[in-house]
């Protein structure tokens, strides 16, 4: 299986040091920490520059911060540590810390997410109740993890409101509540109070950006689990129209499938009924209004594979182990106009009640979790009966 | 007075005698330490020295070093913010944490947690992993040494109901094993900089057991534990020494004992190593001695394991017969663990804490707290000490 480019990418850097190579002392050392790479390349070189950096004091902590960008995960955590060890042992011994710098840094939307919410905590930590006034100026911030404070007090003023059944203004604060939110724990329970304490509709699959409308093609032979990196016609490209030999030679061929389920299950079993050591495929467009970057987020408890646009993002063979929303997160290169998107997921032949689930839910949205929406998306598919509830696992 | 003040200076300079804890199970991973006195010989409020509270979710254990412990925990909405903590053992007042964001996936099933497995060290630095297969290294002042994120570096390399496996040292590596469905494997690193020493497959299943180290014609071996059995390894090069076929637990770890491999398999079964390469001896198999999650334990010449029901069973360990067996408050999550006091420590995953002694005919439950969280996590043991940690909190009992 081919490593998605993107994993790779994360130790990739933008070498803005060359390009404005000065004479700080705090230069060369963060530049060694942008040179971490795969396997442990360059930690030896990273240890060093990390005391040298540590070493220089508050100094420090702002040119830290803003070294963070676009440093890949691994660079961002030893910056992110330097940065803390500096800001800790300065903090305990009372000494003095460039508050100002710390709080323009945070409130600069262009800066680093990752390190924006660094700046926060430090922040928070000098001086308690003017952070928390910044809370509330929060609920649109581009970094979810800083908007997560400001959408739990709207939740929890909604929740005063209900209680004192201020129902207009309820609905107001936590409609904003639900669309500032984007950890799926705030959601949930900002569309719960919305829906079962207010009686209002909410669109949670527009919400996500979960696809809903989908064609299916299934079963072929996952005997023995050789399904996962075998080749079915699909693979070699979609054509809707056509017929295949499936499993024991039995023709099989397209059909569509929607889902109404709030959180994009696409249920292979439904259609298909209950089938163990099979294989199925869904095949989806997406119009995206420009070229941009954009990540799918997957859920599946079922081995599975990935193409956008016939290129394959990534697979993984494990089967029955838990599925959750955003359990995968890819990120991709959306382009203008129409982009494929299949997916292959395979069914075991265990027979435990917890493995019957033959099962994936898939959305499109931002680095952020905001959903990015087809420009072509119908209305959200209306339930038959009661929502099934989200499995965690 | 120059040899009183050599004497006093010596004593200064020279290390002190107390067994450090540094891992998993303590020495060698058995759950087992000589050179632990004056432990506590009951659990109560008169002998609960501290208690602190911890910023995330967690179940590694404690790992001691010095006058230091060591913990790890896991924070916010996906545990994705990970800390490495230090705290004073004397008196439980932190000296440093240091925080990092979680490189690989987080997802685990919610009986576990990302900070399942329990970090190692030489003496010199610790070696903290998570299920999200961030391998942090820092030595005992906080000084960040080394970090890899092996999902990274191996993008299927995970568990979506949590990895729990905890490394451990052995010679002069690193060792840890990554073993899963999918991209599964076990590796040898480099104590200074993190770097693959060797990196070898494993079988593809899901595996939450812990590598132990046995101690064979003066060699280390280090015992890889999965459904297959067992495969023995030299520590430095990852080169096989014997494998065990014929399959093992994938939850409970074997307890080492010198040159003798305590295996749950098919209850509980009993090998001799060597390593010059000869055939692992089997000695027995006792399939009533069934080891449910905790691990089992050899202490002297017998050997304990706890069963999903929450059944304390002793054994003979040159036979396998069973001497007796009690019911122990349930249900047990926690390996039981052991010093020099014919003792054994464990908790129940409803907070209990129990102090067994095994010094007589039967086993006798001797004391008993309520600490009144869950706790999943394994005892560990200091010269006079015993700390075990919830999700929330961690607790020192000593004799004060």
């Amino acid at each position: 299986m081919r490593a998605p480019a993107i994993l790779f990418a994360s130790y990739l850097f933008i070498d803005f040091f060359a390009a404005t190579a000065c004479a700080e002392p705090w230069t060369e050392p963060l530049t060694k920490l942008r040179e971490v790479g795969p396997e442990g390349k360059g930690n030896a070189e990273a240890a060093e520059a990390w005391r040298e950096l540590v070493d220089q004091g508050p100094e420090t902590i702002i040119p830290i911060l803003q070294s963070m960008e676009n440093a890949g995960p691994l660079a961002g955590n030893w910056m992110r540590s330097a940065a803390e060890t500096v800001f800790e042992r300065e903090f305990d011994a009372g000494g003095e810390l460039p508050a100002e710098g710390i709080e323009r840094f945070l409130l600069d939307r262009e800066n680093d997410p990752e390190a924006r919410r660094l700046a926060f905590d430090f922040y928070a930590k000098i001086g308690p109740e003017a952070a928390a006034d910044l809370v509330p100026g929060m609920i649109d911030d581009p970094n979810p993890s800083l908007r997560r404070d400001a959408v739990a007090r709207l939740i929890e003023k909604g929740e005063r409101l209900i209680a004192n059944d201020e129902t207009d203004d309820s609905i107001e604060v936590l409609g904003e509540a639900l669309g500032a939110a984007r950890d799926v724990d705030q959601i949930d329970a900002a569309a719960k109070l919305l829906r079962e304490d207010l009686n209002q509709n909410v669109d949670l699959p527009k919400h996500f950006g979960f696809l809903m409308r989908w064609h299916l093609v299934a079963p072929f032979d996952n005997t023995g689990l050789s399904g996962f990196e075998t080749v079915f016609p699909p693979e070699e490209g979609v054509d809707l129209d056509a017929s295949y030999e499936g499993k024991d030679g039995q023709a099989v061929s397209w059909q569509r499938y929607s889902t109404s389920n709030d959180y994009g299950m696409v249920d292979f079993n439904q259609p298909f009924s209950p089938l163990k050591e099979v294989v199925g495929y869904a095949y989806t467009e997406f119009d995206s209004a420009e070229n941009r970057t954009a990540q799918l987020r997957l859920g599946c408890k079922n081995a599975w594979k990935i193409w956008l646009n016939d290129e394959l993002l990534f697979g993984r063979d494990e089967y029955h182990r838990g599925i959750r929303i955003d359990q995968y997160v890819l990120p991709v290169q959306l382009k203008k106009g129409k982009n494929t998107l299949l997916v292959k997921a395979c069914q075991s032949k265990e027979e435990h009640t917890w493995t019957a689930q033959w099962e994936f839910q898939l959305r499109v949205c931002d680095e952020t979790g905001t959903a990015i929406l087809s420009t072509d998306r119908k209305p959200t598919p209306q339930p038959e009966s009661k929502p099934r509830r989200r499995s965690n696992n | 007075m120059k040899f009183s003040l050599f004497v006093f200076a010596a004593m200064l300079a020279w290390p002190t005698a107390r067994a450090d804890w540094l891992n998993f199970r303590g020495p060698n991973g058995a759950g087992y330490a000589a050179e632990t006195p004056n432990l506590p010989a009951e659990f109560s409020e008169e002998t609960q020295a501290w208690k602190v509270a911890l910023p995330g979710r967690g179940l590694g254990s404690a790992i001691l070093v010095g006058d230091k412990v060591f913990v790890t925990a896991a924070s916010g909405p996906e545990q994705k913010l990970l800390h490495v903590l230090c705290f004073h053992g004397g008196n439980g007042e932190p000296i440093w944490e240091r925080r990092f964001r979680a490189t690989g996936r987080t997802m685990s099933h919610k009986k576990t947690a990302v900070a399942a497995p329990t970090p190692a060290s030489d003496g010199e630095r610790i070696y903290a992993l998570f299920s999200s297969n961030d391998l942090i290294c820092l030595d005992l002042e906080g000084n960040l040494r080394w970090m890899r994120g092996l999902t990274l570096d191996y993008p299927n390399a995970s568990n979506s109901l949590g990895l729990a496996s905890s490394p451990i040292v052995a010679g002069d590596t690193l060792v840890a094993q990554i073993e899963n469905d999918s991209e599964s494997f076990a590796a040898g690193f480099d104590l200074h900089t993190g770097e693959n020493k060797w990196k070898i497959e494993r079988p593809k299943a899901a595996n939450w057991t812990s590598p132990t180290v046995l101690e064979a014609d003066g060699e280390k071996i280090v015992a890889l534990q999965s459904s297959k059995g067992i495969l023995g390894v030299f520590p430095s090069t990852g080169s096989t020494v014997f494998t065990i076929g014929g399959g093992a637990s994938t939850i409970p770890s074997s307890a080492p004992a010198g040159d003798r491999l305590f295996i749950p398999a098919h209850g509980l079964t009993v090998f001799r190593v060597s390593a010059g390469g000869g055939e692992p001896e089997k000695l027995w198999n006792e399939s009533a001695q069934r080891p449910g999650t905790a691990s089992p334990l050899v202490l002297g010449g017998k050997a304990y394991v706890v069963n999903n029901a929450g059944v304390l069973s002793c054994a003979d360990t040159t036979t396998g017969e069973r001497l007796w067996r009690m019911r122990l408050t349930g249900p047990i999550s926690a390996s039981p663990v052991a010093g020099d006091n014919d003792r054994l420590y464990v908790f129940s995953e409803t907070g209990v804490g129990q102090v067994v002694d095994v010094s007589g005919a039967e086993g006798k439950v001797v004391s008993e707290i309520e600490l009144e969280e869950t706790i999943l996590s394994t005892p560990s043991l200091d010269e006079g000490a015993v700390y075990i940690r919830s999700d929330g909190h961690l607790w020192k009992f000593g004799n004060r």
